[in-house]
């Protein structure tokens, strides 16, 4: 009996099929598509197997994981005895990504704030249009801005020989990740729902109460979340670093010293190496440290986030 | 029964302080940025004229023109738009009308976050390796582009897949019903009304790509080339790149110069930005559903 049945689904299922050129081209775009959909995964490992592959030549010879997480020593076109260390590059990075986030979290967050608590109507379409354009600027504008602008107010002010410096770099990678951060966590306070705000303004609670007990712990992931975005960006931030720090390796003792980061050596250097020396190799090293602690920070910058979207 | 009590009283000051505090904040964030923007207008107004956006760069780039950045910056822009535009849009159409939730789609997602969070040096070093090397472009317009193409490709992505979500599901299923194919649908149902959406990805995508400097640095821009492209496969000069040749490589560049420079590029992306706000603005205006 059951035989029987088989062969009668089969006759049926024949004589439905409509299999015609439309159908065909439906199962080829549906390829088509999902080619694009897995485009960026393939992309992400093309990334990070082109840039080992052209640094693992220096990590199998010469690597030696001490010297180049501790020695503050980067002489890598000396024909002797090349030194390799990034602990002084690290050091710039960190500096400078630090002063900016000190300048950039409580700026971006109180605008957060602001536009999506306190201001409405157009003052708040107007802010967040002027945020979105702010975002917009290129780096290298920005590192112009720190070049030409910020360098002479800086010795003016402070009395110092350089402007070009942590402090300088600081502001204006703050300046830079703040737009960013601001939509971010804008974004994270809209997602509280309004019921939220409701119950707690029906206990009595003023706004500022709304917003400190209710609405802040809510999104408490969200801003986490744009904070490390905002690390994320100014740890890899490439042309403004490279014209506003002063690019000189050094293990900075105060905001007027003069750094280098670790993208900006990349970006000096490269060009003047040969293809396969070991100047060449080691920084692609440096490219495929910065690529896997980027996307640590992203990485966990997204778990943070989809925590409460679940919560 | 409703008499202003001293508690309230006390709480609406206190209300109106953080207010001020907050909007000090906003104003202390925003009001630097826009005196630092006039500096750039006022200084670069002066240099800039029809001359200065046609003519080439003379005297050892110390005077002259930038048309020969501005040339390169639409063909880099062009031909990464050729390639990152059709992707973007194919991927946003799978994650919005074929992937289902499941870890796939989720790791689909983090690539996609990575892909934008990617430094761009490291992006330019994987242009180097990829593209001018391994694939042997050389430098070119079009190792640089796609370089870019690859780098941006969350914009478009992130701008399309937001306007095909928007596209109410009861659209579709009126169109299924009708006994089409899930491509017949897209390609007459949602394509079409989320097209303006797709649009102001597009544009912005185009500010993107014409400001990065570092991944083109490498893969295909040079300082200084007396010739216009005339292939994908030529070197060209960038406007983003000009300005940092200019301003740091050059000696004995007149002060205002480069902010002439950076007067036209900043111009170039904040006017594209603004198109794109407006014309999103303009279609909210002018939703139906």
């Amino acid at each position: 009996m059951p035989g029987q049945q088989l062969t009668k689904t089969d006759d049926l299922s024949a004589a439905f099929d409509r299999r015609n050129a439309d159908w065909y081209i439906d199962k080829l775009v549906q390829v088509l598509v999902f080619i694009g959909g897995i485009s960026a995964i393939i992309f992400v490992i093309a990334i990070f197997a082109f840039v080992t592959k052209e640094g693992f030549g220096f990590i199998l010879d010469r690597f030696d994981l001490q010297e180049f997480f501790t020695s503050p020593y980067w002489y890598p076109s000396d024909e002797d005895a090349p030194e390799y260390g990034i602990l002084a590059l690290i050091a710039g990075t960190a500096s400078v990504t630090g002063l900016a986030m000190l300048v950039a979290i409580p700026f971006s967050l109180g605008t957060a704030v602001f536009i999506a608590e306190f201001a409405s109507g157009k003052t708040r379409e107007g802010l967040k249009v002027l945020v979105e354009l702010l975002a917009a600027i290129p780096s290298v504008v920005w590192g112009f801005i720190g070049l030409s602008i910020m360098n002479p107010i800086i010795i003016d002010v402070f009395d110092v020989p350089v402007g070009l410096n942590v402090l300088n770099a600081g502001i204006i990678l703050g300046l830079m990740a703040a737009p960013i951060m601001t939509s971010i966590a804008e974004d994270a306070l809209k997602a509280v729902p309004d019921r939220y705000r409701e119950a707690a303004e029906a206990m009595g609670a003023t706004r500022w109460q709304v917003i400190y007990k209710t609405v802040l712990p809510a999104a408490k992931n969200g801003l986490l979340g744009a904070v490390l975005l905002g690390v994320g960006r100014g740890f890899g931030e490439t042309m403004a670093v490279l014209m506003a720090t002063g690019h000189s390796v050094n293990i900075p003792g105060s905001v007027f010293d003069s750094v280098r980061a670790l993208t900006a050596t990349i970006a000096a250097e490269l060009g003047e190496t040969a293809v396969g020396s070991d100047h060449y190799q080691v920084l692609f090293t440096i490219g495929i440290f910065l690529f896997l602690i980027t996307f640590v920070i992203n990485l966990t910058a997204d778990l943070i986030v989809r925590g409460i979207r679940k919560g | 029964m409703f008499e202003t009590s001293e508690l309230n009283v006390h709480n609406q000051r206190v209300q109106r302080l953080y207010r001020t505090l907050f909007l000090m904040m906003t104003l202390l964030l925003i009001i630097p940025v826009l005196l630092i923007l006039g500096t750039l207008i006022v200084k670069g107004g002066s240099v800039i004229s029809i001359d200065f956006l046609f003519t080439s760069p003379t005297d050892g780039m110390t005077a002259g023109g930038l048309f020969p950045a501005l040339f390169g910056t639409v063909w880099l822009v062009a031909v990464a738009l050729l390639i990152s535009v059709p992707l973007g849009i194919a991927a946003a159409i799978y994650l919005s009308e074929y992937a289902g939730e499941n870890w796939f789609t989720r790791i689909i997602n983090l690539a996609i976050i990575n892909l934008a969070g990617v430094p761009s040096i490291v992006h330019a070093l994987f242009g180097v390796g990829a593209f001018v090397l391994f694939f042997k472009f050389g430098t070119s317009i079009l190792a640089a582009s796609l370089t870019l193409a690859i780098m941006t490709l969350p914009v478009v992505i992130v701008a399309t897949r937001e306007s095909l979500t928007a596209v109410p599901h009861a659209f579709r299923e009126a169109c299924w019903n009708m006994g089409a194919t899930r491509w017949q649908t897209i390609r007459r149902v949602v394509l079409p009304n989320a097209v303006s959406g797709i649009l102001t990805g597009v544009i912005l995508e185009v500010s993107r790509t014409s400001g990065e400097t570092a991944p083109i640095m490498f893969t295909g821009a040079v300082f200084f080339t007396p010739f216009l492209p005339q292939s994908v496969f030529d070197q060209t000069m960038a406007m983003s790149l000009h300005l940092f040749v200019v301003s740091t490589q050059v000696p004995g560049v007149p002060e205002d110069l480069p902010y002439g420079v950076a007067l036209v590029l900043i111009a170039m992306v904040l006017i594209m930005n603004s198109v794109s706000i407006a014309f999103r603005m303009y279609l909210r205006g002018k939703k139906k559903w």
